[in-house]
């Protein structure tokens, strides 16, 4: 009986060991770099950049397989920061910047089907079951996840004019300014 | 009076005395006027007219919106045809909101408020709600509210109002000659912007190129023992307010702090004309002194002009402009180039350049041979040859570390630059960026508010879904057990 | 009608330019040019003009390899700074290839390697100077006295020509020792700096230049108005020569007063060598120097300090090259440390406190 009980206990611990450690030396190592870019970028899952979510397109930058411009909504500054972050330089050249874009329901193709509302991750369109819906341009920050779903094509992405406010003169040498 | 030196600064060509003989001319009322909602720092105004509405003049166009706005009123009578976008007196070019009035040539007075008689016996409140109602913002340039800064006096313990007669710009002369021909108003509005300030004492800083302007002003302060005028010697970016209190005081306003954290209010002597003519006669802000200067006008003037006048008629009053390489708005310094000559004059500007190659003096850039003489010149102790190479490599934040921002973008070290290097305009890309950086940080910050928000949101109904599934599920068991119970007693 | 905005203010300009404040240096280069080119003769003259010609064809090639427009570049006047400089540092009969050499070196090596104009982190002039005192030390501290033009020592044109262009022309005959190599060679013998002192020209003939030498070691007084023609056209600064000038005479006169058998006085340190030069128009080289005035005055004291130490302790006579680049180097690190004080803001870049206290 005290055998038993001694080799039963005897096995326990060892196979429990044994699986601790494997469990600490074949963990899935998740990268403090990681979470580091995630945090950088706007995390509405939007899927623009071709990963699924942030997360995983954060992953692949910590590896350092994917160029770092991808995000659409995030825009330069976020560029910028990823590079910071990662130390590399901001190649921004090949990085054709769309400028703010705003999503914009037609009025007379919606069909309040509120599939739009379901996609968006910000909270950016409000409306009702067979009524009008409407986007918060504050809110809005261009994933165009809305515009891909909406069964009547009702939404548009349009471009935010410049502003007087918003304006600020070009570097010099880039001769752009209107 | 003892003055104070002030660091670095220059001595640019001034021709003023292309125009400072000139006295001030009224321009005839063109037939049409281009008024922007926006002529100041802060909210445009929202209009209270609607096209085909006839106006009188001093009336209502658009009233302030928010707390840092000014108001547009109607420079003459006429009718308002249309209120549209059209290109802004801006160097973006972009359009903004314009109220177009067409004249009537009646120059017709609509009912003004009443005259306050005596401005030293109302509460400061009753000014600065007459400043603000006048639409009055700061001439100099910087146009921002007048009322608002006149309201600096209840948060700060102020000791000056410090009136900023130095006109240190080049060619500009408009302030010179509002002080030598409306001395006894401009006092008059500074002993009134003192009062609602709770400032007991004013000087009037005149840099010492305009003996006239000093004499007459001299003369109108007189009777006053609180007022005195100060000649500062000519030193560009005298003006400049930091500068100017410095000078006049010695104290040197820390960085991210206003002038009146040490006691000094600087305000510009044509705003106090127009606080003058607000509080003693009623009158809301519709016109102003504009220098009309430069090599390349035929005639140069000063020019009382209606504001919303475009920049050709005033061109053509001089006897237009010929061989111009550069259009200014204000001064050859800090002004802004004019994106096109149909821009409107509006509150803030001060003078209206068409400078020769001659007087602009271009000249491509060549390499940079660290003479440092942009160093010894900044007024603001910075290293612009340093932040310029910074910004040209996009290390903006290590330009920030240098300061940047503290920069007031006078030019001197463009001015002075041998290299002809564009240094000045580095650092308002690097400031302008900067800031839109930091909007666009923001933005991203919001969003990730807004979807965590969502996020959490979805959660909880999911949770609340299982949860409620859960007891819709044991309420049901409860109900189907009653049933055979209540079924078994039966 | 609209207007292209292409370019932020100010739309005025100050009158200077690169070439009016390089064209300003050569002008007050210019007297002791002459004199010295009086001074030393034809073989002066020739080196002179083989020393700029080789620069200036040195840039041109320099600028058409970049694929540039050599005649822009050569228009700026920087590069007849370089060869004009390098050629005040030269022993005035020096053969032809010396000066060849130093100016390759000088605008190839220092100044467009690391970029061109703006770019270079050592003073051109004075790399080219030191690699071929490094090189040829015989023919880099061979003096002759001076042997004005058309005087009766002065040698022919001919016989000039084949002073510079000849081959291994022997001046064994007739050179002579500069003062700073002979105090330090008579030093190395035993001889106190006092007694040798004994056998150099009086500190005023010095002075005026009669002494053997480089062309820009001699004729102090035109050095010096050069320098206050440069200060009165404020093309430099007085931090850069007073710190310089101020540290060696004041570590001269001390330690002479300590110990007077082995250490100069600070006058002969002030009037001696390239000091005058040096202070006046190396040391205040813009691209290779400081930028802020207090920069520039931590940057003088270490070429007075560094001259006089490489003087006194150092194998070679003349230390002023040396201790240019030594503090070149450093260029960098006190421009990072030696900065104005931004206009509200504490020298940490704090924002001023309200009492304000600095």
């Amino acid at each position: 009986m005290l055998i038993d009980v001694g080799s039963l206990a005897v096995m326990g611990v060892t196979l429990g060991a044994v699986l601790g450690t494997a469990a600490k030396l074949l963990a899935v190592p998740v990268n403090p770099i990681e979470e580091e870019l995630q945090a950088l970028l706007p995390g509405s899952q939007c899927g623009q950049c071709g990963f699924v979510g942030c997360s995983q397109y954060a992953a692949a930058l910590a590896k350092g397989d994917t160029p770092i411009t991808l995000c659409a909504p995030g825009g330069k500054g976020t560029i910028e920061a990823l590079a910071k972050k990662l130390g590399v330089s901001a190649d921004t050249h090949d990085h054709v910047e769309k400028g703010p874009e705003v999503a914009f329901i037609h009025e007379d193709l919606c069909i309040g089907c509120l599939r739009c509302i379901g996609e968006c991750g910000s909270d950016a369109i409000v409306g009702a079951p067979k009524q009008l819906h409407t986007v918060i341009s504050d809110a809005c920050h261009a994933c165009s996840k809305c515009f891909k779903i909406c069964p009547t094509e009702a939404i548009e992405m349009r471009p935010i004019p410049p502003t007087i406010a918003g304006w600020h003169w070009s570097k010099p040498g880039d001769h752009a300014t209107h | 009076m003892k003055l104070f030196p002030i660091l670095g600064g220059i001595h640019p060509e001034y021709r003023k005395e292309l125009t400072s003989e000139k006295p001030i001319v009224a321009l005839p009322i063109p037939a049409v006027l281009y008024l922007p909602l926006q002529q100041h720092m802060g909210a445009p105004a929202t209009t209270t007219v609607e096209p085909g509405d006839l106006v009188k003049k001093g009336q209502l166009l658009a009233r302030g919106a928010g707390a840092i706005s000014a108001p547009v009123h109607a420079p003459t009578s006429g009718k308002i045809v249309a209120i549209t976008e059209l290109t802004a007196p801006h160097p973006s070019g972009l359009p903004t909101l314009t109220i177009i009035l067409e004249t009537d040539g009646k120059d017709e007075w609509a009912e003004l408020p009443a005259a306050i008689d005596d401005p030293f016996a109302v509460t400061p409140q009753v000014i600065r709600d007459r400043v603000a109602q006048s639409g009055i913002v700061g001439m100099g340039g910087a146009t921002f509210p007048s009322a608002v800064k006149l309201g600096l006096g209840t948060a700060h313990k102020l000791e000056i109002l410090l009136l900023n007669g130095a006109e240190c710009e080049p060619y500009l002369t408009c302030d010179d000659r509002i002080m030598r021909e409306h001395a006894d108003a401009v006092v008059d509005g500074a002993r009134i912007m003192a009062h609602a300030l709770g400032a007991p004492k004013i000087i009037i800083a005149i840099e010492d190129n305009k003996p006239q302007a000093i004499e007459a002003t001299t003369k109108a302060a007189a009777s006053f023992d609180n007022v005195s005028v100060a000649p500062v010697p000519v030193q560009y970016p005298m003006g400049a307010e930091r500068h100017l209190t410095q000078a006049i005081t010695g104290r040197e306003t820390p960085a991210r702090k206003l002038t009146a954290d040490v006691g000094v209010v600087v305000h510009n002597v044509a705003t106090a004309k127009a606080v003058h003519d607000a509080v003693r006669l009623g009158r809301p802000l519709l016109s102003r002194v504009v220098t009309v200067s430069g090599g390349a006008v035929a005639e140069p003037k000063n020019i009382q002009v209606p504001l919303g006048t475009r920049v050709t008629e005033l061109l053509a009053f001089c006897g237009g402009a010929t061989n111009a390489k550069r259009y200014v708005s204000g001064g050859p310094m800090m002004g802004q180039p004019l994106p096109s000559l149909e821009v409107p004059v509006v509150k803030g500007t001060s003078g209206i350049l068409a400078l020769t190659q001659s007087e602009t003096k271009e000249a491509e850039p060549q390499p940079c041979i660290r003479c440092g003489s942009c160093v010894t010149y900044c007024p603001c102790g910075l290293v612009p040859v340093e932040m310029a190479s910074f910004i040209r490599h996009e290390k903006l934040e290590e330009a920030a570390k240098i300061g940047v921002q503290d920069c007031v973008s006078c030019g001197s070290c463009s001015y002075i630059c041998p290299s002809n290097i564009p240094l000045v305009h580095f650092f308002n890309y690097a400031k302008g960026r900067i800031a839109a950086l930091d909007r666009e940080r923001r933005k991203t910050e919001q969003t990730k508010a807004l979807v965590e928000a969502h996020n959490a949101r979805l959660e909880r109904l999911a949770q609340a879904k299982k949860e409620a599934a859960a007891k819709a599920k044991a309420a049901k068991e409860a109900e189907a057990a009653q049933a055979e119970a209540s079924g078994a007693s039966a | 009608m609209s207007i292209l905005v292409d370019k932020s203010g100010p739309f005025t300009h100050g009158t200077n330019s690169v070439q009016l404040t390089m064209v300003t240096v050569l002008a007050a280069l210019a007297p002791a040019t002459l004199f010295n080119l009086y001074l030393f003769g034809w073989p002066a003259i020739f080196l002179f003009c083989v020393t700029m010609a080789s620069c200036m064809a040195a840039e041109a090639a320099c600028i058409r390899i970049a694929g540039g427009d050599p005649s822009r570049a050569l228009s700026d006047g920087s590069v007849m700074i370089t060869g004009w400089l390098l050629a005040l540092s030269l022993p005035p009969w020096a053969p032809w290839w010396v000066a060849t050499v130093a100016s390759v070196f000088a605008v190839c090596l220092a100044k467009h390697a690391f970029g061109g104009l703006g770019q270079n982190v050592f003073n051109p002039a004075m790399v080219g100077r030191v690699v071929v005192l490094v090189s040829f030390p015989l023919q880099m501290t061979t003096f002759v006295p001076a042997k004005p033009l058309f005087s009766a020592q002065a040698p022919s044109f001919a016989e000039s020509l084949h002073v510079t262009f000849g081959k291994a022309v022997s001046l064994d005959g007739i050179s002579a020792a500069s003062q700073l190599g002979l105090i330090k060679t008579e030093l190395s013998r035993g001889i106190p700096v006092s007694q040798s002192m004994a056998h150099l020209p009086s500190l005023s003939d010095m002075m005026l230049g009669f002494h053997p030498g480089s062309m820009g070691e001699t004729a102090l007084p035109l050095i010096l108005l050069g320098g206050l023609f440069l200060m009165w056209r404020k093309v430099i600064s007085w931090h850069v020569p007073v710190a310089m000038l101020g540290t060696l005479f004041l570590l001269g006169t001390l330690f002479n007063a300590m110990d007077p058998a082995r250490h100069a006085s600070g006058w002969f340190h002030l009037i001696s060598g390239a000091s005058f030069l040096g202070a006046f128009f190396i040391a205040t080289d813009y691209v290779t120097s400081p930028v802020s005035k207090s920069g520039q005055l931590a940057f003088g004291i270490g070429v007075g300090l560094l001259t006089w130490i490489i003087r006194t302790y150092a194998g070679y006579p003349e230390g002023v090259a040396f201790a240019v680049l030594l503090m070149n180097a450093l260029t960098p690190i006190l421009d990072q440390h030696f900065r104005p004080r931004v206009f509200g803001r504490t020298r940490k870049g704090e924002p001023l406190s309200l009492k304000g206290d600095k």
